[in-house]
């Protein structure tokens, strides 16, 4: 294909096929088939759907498959739509109800209430995704206060065909900025936009964008960094398993705006499904010409190749992915020089995370007015967020920037779960920190998170209930950056390690007093100190929990107790005799048989084998297994 | 006898050899070519072996002590071979604060063997992973390619007994 006027014609052509809010002319089953929906059973789904449908010989009717919606928890997510009938969503499907929905639905035209999304949730009486009256999926309380841009298109189109990419505007924004606009042009769209980057730092992305232009030489490179090492974040994948399309499309705009030819994709190697839909995908866009040479028949060529990463979390910083593609040990160096000056191979390089990609699109067709009509005059635009950890509805939501804490967490999430109480919740990842209750009610945008001493990172959003122990919690990042230090400079590799090795202390009974005011002065030294982001952030959930949960701390340290009942040297677990039937069941679970009894006659654990895993308490269906600690607290 | 069963070992390891070789062929000359060239390796010998190492730096005309330090760098590679089935708990933190370590304890014990090691039988090598990203279905483990989520320590013992 070579030019716009044929682009058109596949958007005419496919239109009706992705259209599920109108009533298409083609019947289709759309299942979502991301990694959560695999995990979840969509392959058995899919292969039932198939074999009933074969049985009744209506093979002709489409199952299509689509990305991630983002309610994780409700998968495998089904979509019906029937000729002239209004979408119907299915979750929680097995192939045993496969059965009764091709029979009823497919066939007769009984849509199987019990199966759908309103009847499930009305069921489950699940705060914020319940009180509906559809059997869509939007209007689900969890998708009402949601702004899709970045994730427009996942769980509706067919990750794996650019037909349907086309057909709902693909590629329509680079139509528009190759042919239209001038380079200066798109770049100054991108800056009155005031895009920020969605990796985490939040630079503003138009002058990212406009340095590399300005910087003068033969080469250029763009890079899209899809290395999404903090742990809890899965926005990027889910962008690259439901749409990697929109980033194609979006990096060769990037690579117009700024001057390269060239583009690379840095991807984990633990997303193996994306690696294959961005394969697929990169194939597909230059069969049909949209990647290669003379795109739309203009003079503009732009090419993209993908790395994979090999598992370092310090290769999402972007002088050490640098270094990574250039076939080094992923180590960051001193900037300046920054990227956009000398990069890949010392050449002019832009670096922008998938997330920040996923808006380019958009941007160019709707303008930069649009885009900040929406979040905040600083924030403009939406984030994605990874909800998880100790929250009802865990999954994937985009939301306009300012929305606060508590809308996020209790109307879209639903709250804590099993009427526990509400913590802290902790975003971005290592470089972030842990919120407490008091400031549930900030806004969420770069600059209000930061203050209250965490960040935005790239999205993961952990809610953490009672149960949790701060210092336990910091001890976790502080594990991982420790491991994950490059080891170039002294203040990370050192410093983090002897900051764990006094969390280590603390949590398993030996800490002093002076071991808190150590934390806090080498946290403030290395931040002061250490070469690059990773290493000047690592200190962050040291201090945010410092500065917020002191007193756990201090229990720790005083009182030789784990208020969350955590942290083993403290705790002992005992069963109340009063309360055990001595059903066994506990003994059975034990791994290491600590727990004996006869049957009918109250159990007992043996304190010296026992390893305080706490699997009898979590199995015990009569409370006679107790924490002791917790017992305390209360 | 014994002569039959060695020349078929070396058949073996020189037709992996070719396979390797093979393999690099599309690789050559890229910029940034060892990184894509140690993933291959490792996809056809499951790890990196010294011979394959030796292999790569002929062909991609690279010391063989830098390969070494970009392989020993990326937690990824591995200059052990691993079990058949590669067990890796999620240990990011949506699985950890759902109780990821219960989880890793419980294998650790069952298999009997510590994290990052294989088991004597080289059936299984026990991992401890950064996060998969699977968080909404935490706590996971992935077994191979499969992913096993909203687990509890009482699962495990029945999830193995699917690959023994």
């Amino acid at each position: 294909m070579k030019s716009a006027i044929e682009l058109n014609e596949i958007r005419n052509t496919f239109k009706d096929e992705v259209c599920q809010y109108t009533n298409g002319s083609i019947a289709r089953i759309l299942v979502g088939v991301a990694t959560c929906g695999i995990a979840a059973g969509a392959e058995s789904v899919i292969s039932e759907f198939q074999e009933q449908l074969n049985q009744l010989g209506l093979s002709d009717i489409a199952i299509t498959q689509t990305g991630c919606i983002g309610v994780c928890d409700l998968e495998p997510i089904v979509d019906v739509i029937m000729p002239g009938e209004d979408k119907v969503t299915y979750v929680r499907m097995t192939p045993e109800k496969v059965k009764k929905v091709v029979s009823n639905h497919i066939k007769n035209g009984h849509i199987v209430e019990e199966y759908t999304i309103k009847h499930i949730l009305d069921n489950l009486n699940t705060k914020g995704l319940a009180n509906i009256n559809s059997t869509k999926l939007e209007e689900v309380n969890f998708f009402k206060k949601q702004k899709r841009i970045a994730l427009k298109n996942c769980g509706i189109i067919n990750p794996e065909s650019i037909d349907e990419y086309i057909a709902l505007n693909g590629y329509k924004a680079l139509e528009k900025a190759i042919i239209e606009m001038t380079s200066k042009e798109v770049v100054d769209l991108l800056k009155e936009s005031g895009l920020r980057g969605r990796g985490g730092g939040g630079f503003t992305t138009g002058l990212k964008w406009e340095f590399t232009a300005k910087a003068e030489n033969d080469k250029k490179y763009v890079v899209c960094n899809a290395d999404e090492g903090d742990p809890g974040a899965f926005m990027d994948r889910s962008i690259l398993e439901g749409d990697p399309q929109s980033i194609l499309e979006a990096m060769t705009i990037a690579g117009y705006a700024v001057g390269a030819n060239k583009g690379f994709i840095y991807i984990r190697a633990e997303y193996p499904m994306a690696v294959k839909r961005l394969e697929k995908a990169i194939s597909q866009a230059k069969e049909y010409e949209l990647l290669g040479k003379n795109i739309l028949g203009t003079n503009f060529s732009f090419d993209i190749e993908l790395r994979l990463g090999a598992g370092a979390f310090v290769c999402g910083e972007e002088t050490a992915l640098i270094r990574s593609i250039e076939g080094e040990r992923g180590m960051s160096v001193q900037k300046p020089p920054f990227p956009a000056n000398s990069g890949l191979w010392g050449k002019p390089t832009l670096i922008n995370n998938v997330e920040t990609f996923a808006n380019i699109t958009q941007m160019i067709l709707k303008g930069s007015e649009w885009f900040r009509s929406i979040g905040t005059e600083k924030s403009p635009g939406t984030k994605v967020f990874a909800l998880g950890g100790k929250i009802t509805n865990t999954g994937l939501v985009e939301i306009p920037m300012g929305t606060t804490l508590r809308e996020v967490i209790y109307e879209i999430g639903g709250g804590i779960p099993h009427n526990k109480e509400f913590k802290a919740v902790q975003t971005g990842g290592p470089s972030g920190g842990c919120i407490p209750f008091t400031h549930i009610d900030s806004p969420i945008d770069y600059d209000t998170l930061t203050a209250i001493g965490s960040m935005m990172g790239s999205g993961g959003m952990i809610v953490m209930d009672e149960d949790n122990c701060m210092v336990d919690v910091a001890k976790f990042f502080l594990e991982f950056v420790s491991h994950e230090s490059c080891g170039k400079c002294s203040p990370c590799r050192i410093g983090t390690k002897r900051l764990l090795e006094i969390l280590t202390k603390i949590t398993e009974g030996k800490g002093t007093i002076e071991d808190i005011d150590n934390l806090e002065r080498l946290s403030h030294d290395i931040k002061a100190t250490a070469l690059c982001g990773l290493g000047q952030t690592a200190p962050n959930p040291v201090l945010s929990t410092l500065k917020y949960f002191r007193h756990e701390y201090e229990a720790h340290v005083n009182e030789h107790r784990c208020v969350a009942g955590v942290c083993k040297a403290f705790k002992s677990y005992t069963i109340k005799p009063v309360r055990c039937v001595g059903c066994g069941v506990c003994a059975r679970v034990c791994p290491v048989h600590a727990i004996t009894g006869v049957v009918k006659k109250p159990y007992s654990i043996d304190q010296e084998k026992c390893i305080k895993c706490g699997a009898c308490m979590d199995q015990c269906r009569f409370e006679a297994i107790e924490n002791t600690f917790k017992k305390e607290r209360e | 006898m014994e002569n039959v069963k060695k020349c078929c070992a070396n058949q073996q390891t020189s037709k992996t050899l070719l396979k390797a070789k093979e393999e690099l062929r599309d690789i050559k000359g890229k910029e940034g070519a060892l990184i894509p060239a140690l993933h291959k390796i490792q996809s056809v010998y499951g790890y990196l072996p010294e011979e394959a190492l030796m292999l790569v730096s002929e062909e991609l005309d690279i010391p063989i002590t830098q390969i070494y330090g970009v392989a020993s760098f990326y937690s990824f590679f591995s200059l052990e071979p691993k079990g058949q089935h590669i067990i890796s708990v999620c240990l990011g933190t949506a699985c950890y604060v759902k109780g990821a370590q219960n989880i890793l304890e419980r294998l650790s014990s069952e298999l009997g063997i510590e994290e990052g090691s294989t088991t004597e039988d080289g059936k299984f090598t026990l991992q401890a992973t950064r996060c998969i990203g699977a968080c909404g279905l935490a706590p996971v483990i992935m077994i191979d390619e499969k992913v096993y989520g909203k687990l509890s320590s009482h699962d495990i013992p029945k999830i193995l007994r699917e690959y023994k």
